[in-house]
């Protein structure tokens, strides 16, 4: 039942990603994206991830009022020239190949919904389900991963935020945006 | 220049503007609650981060730039981005002080009475705060600078419109 859920969801978000693709306004294309996001989230939710689900949902939001917020505001919202045939060509070249060895690494992988990360007894999975409450006292076993058996990887996640942002504000700043147009004249 | 008109004026109708009025403060409570209660259920303080930056972009998108720049300044967020990721580094570097481990869990982990306490966890919920105020404010300030902030062309050249200044336009 939940197999073939997930697969409905999974073709629902292909044929969103096609419709991003190919349409040619660009306001269908962020709703599309936008709806690719919500078929994602429910897939989480289905295959019993909430956290990521809820992480999904919200930030698929936030972003999708960014960007009809930046695509509406442009005066070039629709796109009518062809593409060129040698770029063409090199993506398709470029994605079978990528296919050919996707198909590869698709064989080595574990069946569909088995836990990839407790196959061998060592894993350290084994220890965070059997005595994270005891040892971190969190209830919820993701933030006991996230924030104390991995806390590193959560500093490393919060300072590539911060960085961006900083990087983000340095660019977009309004005295840069001056001095561009300034110069543009 | 169609359909860039609606987007210069101060805000949207009056419908949204009522229903966001008394929307505001539970949306910003549910994601107050994602934060704080992220070590118990689903969530933490990205995702809740994240919920209280949407309040702010619906008071944004609902009232207009001024309004929402008076409620969180564009200065106040920065700082408070800044805050959190300060106060996650300090919560980290505490297990140095506790005499143990950079991110050594030093306050006391196991509620008394059992589980599904909101004082459990240690500095895990401590964590999660610091981290959604650092998600919300920064994420805020990137609507502000992407979406407020704008270029756009008065007869037939480019003019910036900015919070400053969007008050005489």
């Amino acid at each position: 039942m939940t197999e073939m859920a997930v697969g409905i969801l999974l073709l629902l978000m292909l044929m969103g990603s096609l419709i991003a693709l190919e349409t040619s306004n660009l306001l269908s294309a962020v709703v599309a994206v936008g709806a690719v996001g919500a078929f994602a989230s429910i897939t989480f939710l289905l295959i019993g991830a909430p956290d990521i689900a809820i992480t999904q949902m919200v930030v698929e939001v936030l972003s999708l009022i960014i960007l009809i917020r930046a695509t509406i505001s442009r005066d070039l919202t629709t796109i009518d020239e062809d593409r060129d045939i040698p770029g063409l060509a090199a993506t398709l070249i470029v994605l079978m190949a990528m296919l050919v060895f996707g198909l590869e690494a698709l064989r080595s992988l574990p069946q569909f919904g088995a836990p990839a990360f407790t196959a061998s007894p060592a894993a350290p999975a084994h220890r965070y389900l059997a005595s994270g409450l005891k040892e971190t006292g969190a209830a919820n076993a993701v933030a006991a991963v996230i924030l104390d058996y991995r806390g590193y990887d959560t500093l490393g996640e919060a300072t590539v935020l911060f960085t961006s942002i900083l990087g983000a504000l340095a660019i977009l700043r309004v005295s840069a945006r001056k001095k561009r147009m300034r110069s543009r004249k | 220049m169609t359909g860039t008109e609606y987007l210069q004026e101060k805000g949207l109708s009056v419908v949204v503007k009522t229903a966001t009025r008394w929307m505001k403060g539970f949306i910003f409570l549910y994601g107050a609650y994602i934060v704080c209660f992220g070590h118990l259920t689903p969530g933490g303080g990205f995702p809740g981060g994240v919920i209280i930056a949407a309040t702010f972009v619906l008071i944004t998108l609902a009232f207009g730039r001024e309004y929402a720049l008076g409620k969180l300044g564009k200065l106040l967020a920065s700082e408070l981005d800044s805050l959190g990721a300060l106060l996650f580094l300090f919560l980290a570097a505490g297990g140095l002080y506790a005499g143990s481990k950079f991110f050594t869990n030093f306050i006391e982990k196991a509620h008394p009475t059992g589980t599904f306490r909101l004082f459990s966890a240690g500095i895990i919920p401590l964590c999660n705060i610091s981290i959604g105020v650092k998600v919300g404010a920064s994420l805020f300030m990137v609507f502000i600078i992407l979406a407020v902030v704008r270029v756009v062309v008065v007869n037939g050249k480019g003019k910036l419109i900015t919070t400053e200044k969007a008050g005489t336009k």
